[in-house]
Order: C-alpha cells, then sequence, then structure tokens
C-alpha cells in the first residue's frame, strides 16, 4: 500500500527565490484499488509521485510504501514500484527485449526467471513481433507496451502512472488505461494523475484534488459528488480549486 | 556498492555505445586514422613542396653591378638561377614571386674589391617564403663560390698555402643513441597527442550518458529502477572510461606504426639518412606512454561525465565542454615548449606532468620519483574527480535542472 505521511518538497530558484511545490500532502492508498490524483499543471502532481517513486526526496515528511519508508529505504521502494510517465522514455539503441531485461536485471531478477517474465509480458501484451526491433524504430503504441513491459517485469506490488496518456493517439491511450485497470484486478496498488476526466471517473477508487502543492479534497467519486452537490467532475474541481485560482490571479 | 548492478549499467552502456555512430568515430576512427593522415600528409606535402621548390630555377633581380662585372658575370654563369633585367619595383615583384630574390651590389664594388677594402652585397628575399629563400641560399652559395675562388687566386699570387684562412676545422659529433635522437625529435609531441586523444574519445560518451539522457527522456526511467546512485555513476563512469582508454590505445598503436612507417621511409630516403633522424620508439617506451595516460583518462571521464550532466541537451553540454578541451589544449601544449622540463612543482599540475613525463620517456629517461609522483598525484586527482561526479549524480537540482 501507499502511505503518503505530510509529504513536502521545496526547490530553491534563482530568480523566485524558495518554491513550495508540495506541502505537507497525506494520504492513503490501498491495494486493489485506484487512487487519483487531480489538478491543474503546476499544481503539484508530478513532485508528489516523483517523491512516491523515490527519484526525489521529500524535504519534509515521509512515504511508506509496500513497507518500506522513501526516505530511509529508496532503494527497496523503487524495488516495489513501477513507475511509468510520458517523461520516462526508452532507450533508442536498444531492441525492445533488451530494454525489458535491463530493467528485470537492475532489478536483481535471476536470468531463467528474467526469460520466463519476458515470455510472460511480451505474449500477453501481444510484443512478439517487435521484441527484437530497436526502440528508436517502434511506433508509439510499441513503445507504450515496451514502457509497461519495463514497468511489470519485477512483478511490482505499486504502481505509480503520471499522466500516461498525455499525448497519446486514442488507441494508445486505451491500451494504457486497460493496463492500469489490469493491475488493479491483479490487486496491486496503483496511483495516478491526469488532466482526463473520463479515465477518472471509469478508473478511480479513491480521489485527490491537488493545487498549489496543497491536498485540498479527497475521497471516493460518490463522497466528492455529495459533498458539492455535483455530478460533473470537472465542475466539482473548478468549485475546490476555483476560489484559490481566482484568489492567485 | 553492488557490483552486480555496476556491471548490468555498465554492459547496457557498452552494447548502446558499440551502436552509436557518433562516438564509435571520436572513439575508433580519429585515433586510428589521425596518425597515419598526418605522417603520410606531412611527408607528401613536404615531398612535394620542397621538391617542386627546388626544381624552379629561381629568378633573380640584380640591383646595380654595372660598374662591377666580375661578380655580375659570376652570378649569370650559375645555370641554377636565372638572371633577370632590372626594375624599380624589385622589392614588389619579390613579394608578389614574379622574382625570388635580389642581389644588390654596391657602386664601386669591383674597385673596392681590387684596392681590397670590405664590401657587403645584400640579398633581398622573403622569408618564410621557401621558393624565395632557395633562391636567396642559391645566390649566397654562388657569390660563395666566387669569393673562395678570389681567396684561392689572392693567395696563389702570393704564393700562400690555402690553409692560410682556414688553419683548422671543426666537426660535431653525436653521442645520444638514436632511440634518444628520435625521441627529442618526436617525443615533445607524443605525450601531447595521446592526451588530447584520450579526452576526444571520452567526450561524446560523456555527453551522451549525462545530457544525451536528459534529452532524450531516459534518465527519469533510469532513476525510477532500484539501481543506487553511486552503481549508476560508475557503470557509466566505466563506460566512458572504456571509451577513452580504446582512444588511448588505438592512439597509442597507431603512433607506434606511423613513426615505425616514418622512420622506415626516412631511413630508406637517401636524402635524409644523413640527417641522424630515427623513429624508433620501442614497445617499453609505448607502453610506458599508455600506463601514464590511465590515470589521465579516469580524471577526464569523471570530469567530463560530471560537467555534462549539468547540461540538459547534447548542445548545451558540447558548448560546456569546448571550452574545456582549451584547458586540456593549454598545459598539453606548455609541454611541447623549449625550455619546459619537468621539476617537483610541475610534477604535480595535472596533464602538463603527463604530457612531459611522456616526453621523457619517449626519449628513454625514466626518472622514477618523478612518474611516481605524477601517477600518484593523477590518481588523486581522478579519485575526486569521481567522487564529484558521484556526489552530482545525487544532486536534485542538477539531473532535474528546469
Amino acid at each position: 500500500m501507499i502511505d503518503a505521511r505530510a509529504l513536502s518538497k521545496r526547490f530553491q530558484d534563482k530568480k523566485r527565490g524558495e518554491i513550495r511545490a508540495v506541502e505537507n500532502v497525506s494520504f492513503e492508498c490501498q491495494p486493489g484499488k485506484i487512487y487519483g490524483l487531480l489538478g491543474a499543471n503546476g499544481a503539484g502532481k508530478t513532485t508528489t509521485l516523483r517523491m512516491l517513486a523515490t527519484i526525489l526526496e521529500p524535504t519534509d515528511g515521509t512515504a511508506i510504501i509496500n513497507g518500506f519508508d522513501v526516505v530511509e529505504h529508496p532503494e527497496k521502494v523503487r524495488a516495489s514500484v513501477g513507475f511509468l510517465s510520458t517523461a520516462t522514455a526508452l532507450y533508442p539503441r536498444l531492441t525492445a527485449q533488451e530494454m525489458v531485461e535491463y530493467f528485470g536485471r537492475l532489478n536483481g531478477l535471476d536470468e531463467p526467471t528474467l526469460k520466463k517474465r519476458i515470455d510472460d509480458i511480451f505474449s500477453r501484451l501481444d510484443m512478439n513481433t517487435f521484441r527484437d526491433r530497436r526502440c528508436d524504430k517502434l511506433s508509439t503504441g510499441m513503445k507504450q507496451k515496451t514502457s509497461i513491459a519495463r514497468t511489470l517485469i519485477h512483478d511490482p506490488p505499486v504502481m505509480i502512472f503520471d499522466e500516461p496518456t498525455t499525448g497519446l493517439d486514442v488507441m494508445t491511450a486505451r491500451t494504457i488505461i486497460g493496463f492500469i485497470a489490469d493491475c488493479r484486478d491483479r490487486g496491486k496498488t496503483v496511483i495516478f494523475s491526469t488532466h482526463i476526466m473520463s479515465e477518472v471517473e471509469r478508473l478511480c477508487d479513491h480521489i485527490g484534488i491537488i493545487h498549489g502543492g496543497k491536498l485540498l479534497e479527497e475521497g471516493t467519486l460518490t463522497e466528492l459528488r455529495a459533498k458539492h452537490n455535483e455530478h460533473n467532475l470537472e465542475e466539482i474541481i473548478v468549485k475546490v480549486v476555483g476560489p484559490l485560482a481566482n484568489a492567485e490571479a | 556498492m553492488n557490483l552486480h548492478a555496476v556491471g548490468v549499467v555498465y554492459r547496457k552502456e557498452l552494447t548502446e555505445w558499440l551502436r552509436d555512430r557518433r562516438t564509435l568515430i571520436s572513439t575508433v576512427l580519429v585515433p586510428l586514422l589521425a596518425f597515419p593522415i598526418l605522417i603520410s600528409g606531412m611527408i607528401s606535402l613536404s615531398t612535394i613542396l620542397i621538391g617542386s621548390a627546388k626544381k624552379e630555377v629561381p629568378k633573380i633581380m640584380i640591383i646595380h653591378g654595372e660598374d662591377s662585372p666580375g661578380v655580375v658575370d659570376a652570378l649569370k654563369a650559375n645555370k641554377e638561377i636565372e638572371v633577370v633585367p632590372y626594375a624599380d619595383n624589385w622589392k614588389d615583384q619579390i613579394s608578389d614571386k614574379q622574382i625570388r630574390a635580389a642581389v644588390e651590389i654596391p657602386e664601386g664594388f669591383q674597385a673596392s674589391l681590387d684596392k681590397g677594402t670590405p664590401q657587403t652585397i645584400q640579398i633581398h628575399y622573403y622569408e618564410g617564403e621557401l621558393k624565395s629563400e632557395f633562391g636567396a641560399e642559391h645566390v649566397e652559395k654562388s657569390l660563395k663560390a666566387y669569393r673562395d675562388d678570389l681567396v684561392k687566386k689572392r693567395l696563389e699570387a702570393k704564393n700562400l698555402p690555402d690553409s692560410l684562412i682556414a688553419p683548422f676545422d671543426t666537426k660535431q659529433h653525436n653521442v645520444a643513441p638514436p632511440e634518444k635522437v628520435g625521441g627529442s625529435t618526436i617525443g615533445s609531441m607524443i605525450g601531447y597527442m595521446v592526451i588530447i586523444l584520450s579526452m576526444t574519445g571520452a567526450i561524446y560518451p560523456a555527453i551522451d550518458l549525462t545530457a544525451g539522457e536528459k534529452e532524450r527522456g531516459t534518465m527519469e526511467t533510469i532513476l525510477s529502477s532500484p539501481v543506487s546512485r553511486l552503481d549508476l555513476v560508475l557503470g557509466k563512469f566505466l563506460l566512458v572510461f572504456s571509451a577513452s582508454l580504446t582512444t588511448a590505445i588505438l592512439s597509442v598503436t597507431s603512433m607506434g606504426l606511423s613513426f615505425a612507417y616514418m622512420g622506415h621511409a626516412l631511413s630508406n630516403s637517401a636524402n635524409t639518412s644523413g640527417a641522424g633522424i630515427h623513429m624508433n620508439l620501442g614497445l617499453t617506451s609505448v607502453v610506458a606512454v599508455f600506463l601514464m595516460a590511465l590515470p589521465l583518462s579516469v580524471l577526464f571521464s569523471a570530469v567530463l561525465m560530471t560537467v555534462a550532466l549539468f547540461a540538459k541537451t547534447y548542445k548545451e553540454a558540447q558548448s560546456y565542454l569546448t571550452p574545456m578541451t582549451f584547458i586540456v589544449v593549454i598545459p598539453a601544449v606548455a609541454s611541447v615548449l623549449p625550455g619546459v622540463e619537468l621539476n617537483p612543482k610541475l610534477a604535480l599540475i595535472p596533464i602538463l606532468n603527463t604530457s612531459l613525463v611522456c616526453k621523457e620517456i619517449i626519449t628513454g629517461t625514466y626518472h622514477w620519483g618523478s612518474i611516481a609522483t605524477i601517477f600518484a598525484s593523477t590518481c588523486v586527482y581522478a579519485a575526486i574527480a569521481i567522487f564529484i561526479a558521484v556526489k552530482t549524480f545525487q544532486r536534485e537540482s542538477v539531473l532535474f535542472r528546469s
């Protein structure tokens, strides 16, 4: 499971001084559930997810992922996490199989296990036709499948997706959405951020609305609809974020 | 540190590196071809230039000399030069390469000769212009022959022996072994070339594995894996070091073979065999130069990686590393300057020390104290550079600079 405890991240900027990217964010996400983190650009979604994936270290607070503290045991956390975002590209000069093998080996898999996992995943994702093709020669859809295979190779119990469908065509985005749902069905703990409300409505068991680095609202979709007396999720976000956004403007 | 993880990162980087045309060109092709092209180019160019300059019969103009037919006739009789009629713009003609030189005979030269009053004949030429220098040389030779003939006739007239004006002769004799003669001729540039090329070999992999990763978006991918930053840096560093090492090995080998060929070509040449140029480098010297370049390659690899990591793109990294090339070139060039010799202070200056010690090694001189100091100090600098590289890889502000 994911247990974020008062996560905060501050950056120093030469021109703007101290930037509070994330402030005191706490939430929980259980196995077999999907937590959706919603917010505008610059709200703090990516920074929060990067802290959970231990790519960034929290300035204050911490998070427990699969029983490991992100500050104390970042390497064990990363071994428990599959992280996918539009910024996690593939090595262009490796083949799809080499790419996945590389991450399998970095996760400490022995060769027989690695081979078996690759065969399973490549069959499941229908990747056998391009397994020996270099990543720079793959189509966008093939690249996304390879990225998915990369995140799955060590069978992590926790999956983190940062705007995984941004910039993708409909068919590729559907593959990703199907994959996220599949992760939940397999009992994994899933957290993802997105701008696309239909994805949230379709997938998320729990929703967190973040703005200015702060978690402003949290609950199930039903709870949020009841609280704000509004069915449309986009309108709910406007109601939650709007006053603050207007004040900032 | 997890050696298995370092090995996995290294193997992956090696696979990618071997598939990258740009790095292969800078690491393999340039060092392999640089020396043969340089050497054969130098030999061919000098042969062509000197050959054509020697083939030409230079046009020479005589200024004045109307009252001194003896010396004028002597010049005109020389078949190696062509005397052309006088023109006022002789200086321009030399500059424009219409004539190669001009001989200025002082007025009343012949009369002064007869009286025994010393006179000076000036030869005007264009310094740095090979054909003009050859022309002036021919004129000088011709005038010297005329003067010797005159002296001989005067001695004969007075019934005196030739030895009167040359009571004794001098002759130089070289005691340095041929290896040292060859080394001093070319040794100064060998260390310099190995240093420059081992850096060149490291530049592209260093950029590709740092700024290149950022630009391609694979940095975040790798940082999301369980590999520690230390193992990641060491794996990447080993690849950059391998590239630098490969360049150093290939450049030393190519250099050794090129100079061996050059030595063979020159010793077979009737014109230069007497000049004492010997190009026997010797396997020991080559291996020693290579060993001295090892810690320097480590230093280059770590420093280049660290600097390139600050860049967000390949181009930005190139703009950072280009000035670094000058930082390396300056001490390397300083070692080639005449009079710059290894001393305890210079032995601590990185790059310059290695370049200087390579110069000594090539000439067959092994000052073990200096060699140990240089090797140890460069190892210390290299270790510091690796430490800084690891620390830089742990800085979020560098990895995610926006």
